[in-house]
């Protein structure tokens, strides 16, 4: 898959020049006519050209958050402006910015991919040629083209995502909204979405992602929110926050069986089984001392990995944070 | 790019798939209509209508002509719109266009306009078969079209207000049934109101669909029970406030937003 280079309609409007945020949240409430309040007045700020992850349980608020922002949702009150573009005063032109692939399929199944492709074009006001061009690329660099006579509904789950992403790339948008766009799609296609999304990110599309896999947020993003029970609980640098990780626990495979686990000053070793050790490693005192306390006792280690994903880590941690803040 | 040309761009989209959709299944959506009406013509035409004798001066066949065009126009502009809108908010694919820059405005526009080329498509099959039963000969053409295009868009916009509140596919046949047949069959299709007592006379001018038919059959025939500036004036009410409870629950994202 390869990229699609910014040309957006949107860069046509008057705020494409201008040094403004992609995005700008701020006080945003929505409280369903059922009862509960989604968003309890979240601000959030999203710099262009960012690749930003918004992670958060299920039902923390991620979805109706970007429904505000894309116009699926009514918000109660607050602000949301896109490039300049207030959601209250000029919905079409904040409209306009955006490009969203939601979570679940929303495209007529019984319409051929092409044409999927060519009405959303044709919503968004871009001319029947200009249309047809921007299907074609889009359906390419998605692997779609031999497909696009099919019928939506005969596509794998993996196209069809696919086809989302095609469809709401095809107005060249500035900022583009993922809502967990990898769920349930294979390994190889996610890496090379991954690899898809990177190089969009890197012509300047500023990305959006809210995702279940902390890996993928880890990898590909450069700033994050965690959102839980309505309120934004972190809202960073991804290096900032992992930098907030004061322990680490590592998985050692070892090459030889072991009785009992050895005893190292300063770290706290578990034993797995005969041939693998759970260690805890403070963050300012690093894995050499490690490596050479186990070197001392003619323990050769043949492979390590993090118990858990770093970011996975700090998520269970703030959440844990959060609730226990509620309830107190 | 300007803003206008670009409404206008997504006014096309929405109308051709709407055209595309309808005339895809055209077994489905173009074809009754026709076969139904020929049934008409037969039974009440033909076979009925030769021992009823005249209505308002003409034979009982060509008197109810105007009726069931308009009939069939009037069905299939609601039901073209409360289908399509009803399953793209079933399917979820509304989205694609709650999304866009696209004003309410002109999906209603869209949406109406798909409603009333298959009303207008309807009416042209449904009058092809009249051929074959009678000797069609308009009375005034500018009525004639006048008045099948705002019935249509009255309709279409009747059937876009069905699908707004509906949530089950039971819902969007309750209305065509209970609603809008008995309004149909009453509004004067098979019958001049003057043959009715005087209370049910009254009762008749609260249904709107005797102001389409009669306005309809005056553009054909030169014949009405009503005078055509009153029936006229009706539509246009009947239109203005539809479209205009129509934008505000789109406005409002009664039915598709939360």
């Amino acid at each position: 898959m390869a990229p699609i280079g910014i040309c957006s309609i949107c860069s046509m409007c008057d705020n494409a020049q201008m040094e403004v945020k992609a995005l700008k949240i701020t006080d945003l409430h929505k409280t369903y006519r059922s009862g509960p309040h989604a968003l309890c007045g979240i601000d959030l700020e999203v710099e262009e050209g960012d690749f930003f992850a918004l992670l958060g349980p299920n039902g923390a608020g991620k979805s109706t958050a970007i429904g505000i922002i894309s116009s699926l949702v009514n918000k109660s009150s607050g602000k949301v402006e896109v490039f300049g573009h207030d959601l209250g005063q000029d919905p079409e032109g904040v409209k306009a910015c955006i490009g969203l692939v939601p979570q679940e399929f929303n495209f007529n199944q019984f319409l051929p991919v092409e044409e999927v492709v060519l009405n959303q074009a044709g919503y968004y006001g871009i001319p029947r040629q200009l249309a047809v061009h921007n299907t074609e690329e889009s359906l390419k660099q998605l692997d779609l083209w031999p497909k696009r006579r099919v019928m939506a509904r005969e596509l794998s789950g993996g196209m069809k995502r696919r086809l989302m992403i095609a469809r709401a790339l095809v107005h060249r948008p500035r900022l583009l909204i993922l809502d967990e766009p990898t769920a349930g799609v294979d390994i190889e296609i996610r890496r090379s979405m991954w690899e898809f999304l990177q190089e969009l990110n890197r012509n300047g599309t500023t990305i959006i992602l809210t995702t279940h896999y902390l890996e993928e947020a880890e990898n590909l993003c450069r700033s994050i929110a965690i959102i839980n029970q309505g309120h934004i609980v972190e809202h960073s640098g991804m290096d900032e926050l992992l930098d907030k990780l004061h322990t680490q626990v590592l998985i050692l495979n070892l090459k030889e069986r072991l009785e009992h686990p050895p005893i190292l000053e300063g770290f706290e070793i578990k034993q797995r089984d005969g041939r693998t050790l759970e260690v805890e490693v403070e963050r300012e005192r690093g894995v050499n001392d490690l490596f050479t306390g186990l070197s001392d006792q003619n323990i050769e280690v043949l492979s390590l990995r993090n118990k858990q994903n770093r970011l996975e880590q700090l998520f269970m941690d703030m959440l844990d944070t959060s609730r226990n803040g509620d309830a107190s | 790019m300007s803003r206008y040309r670009s409404y206008w761009t997504a006014f096309q989209t929405i109308i051709l798939k709407e055209i595309v959709r309808f005339m895809r299944i055209w077994i489905q959506t173009i074809l009754p209509a026709a076969v139904t009406t020929a049934l008409y013509f037969i039974i009440f035409g033909t076979l009925i209508g030769e021992r009823i004798g005249e209505m308002d001066g003409h034979k009982y066949i060509d008197f109810i002509v105007p009726g069931l065009i308009l009939m069939a126009v009037i069905t299939n502009s609601y039901a073209n719109v409360v289908s399509s809108f009803f399953s793209s908010k079933f399917q979820r694919h509304i989205e694609e266009l709650l999304i866009a820059p696209v004003p309410n405005w002109i999906i209603i526009c869209g949406y109406v306009g798909g409603g009333v080329a298959r009303g207008i498509m309807v009416g042209i099959a449904v009058t092809l078969v009249s051929l074959f039963f009678t000797n069609l000969e308009i009375y005034s053409y500018v009525i004639t079209f006048l008045v099948l295009i705002l019935t249509s868009i009255l309709f279409a916009l009747g059937g876009l207000i069905n699908a707004i509140f509906a949530r089950t596919f039971d819902d969007i046949s309750i209305v065509p049934t209970f609603v809008l047949t008995p309004l149909t069959y009453l509004g004067g299709v098979f019958y001049s109101i003057k043959m009715l007592p005087e209370f049910w006379q009254q009762v008749s001018l609260g249904n709107p669909v005797l102001y389409m038919v009669n306005a309809f059959r005056y553009g054909l025939l030169g014949a009405s029970d009503i005078p055509i500036g009153t029936a006229l004036i009706i539509i246009l009410i009947f239109i203005l406030g539809l479209g205009f409870i129509s934008s505000h629950l789109l406005e409002r994202g009664v039915g598709i937003k939360t």
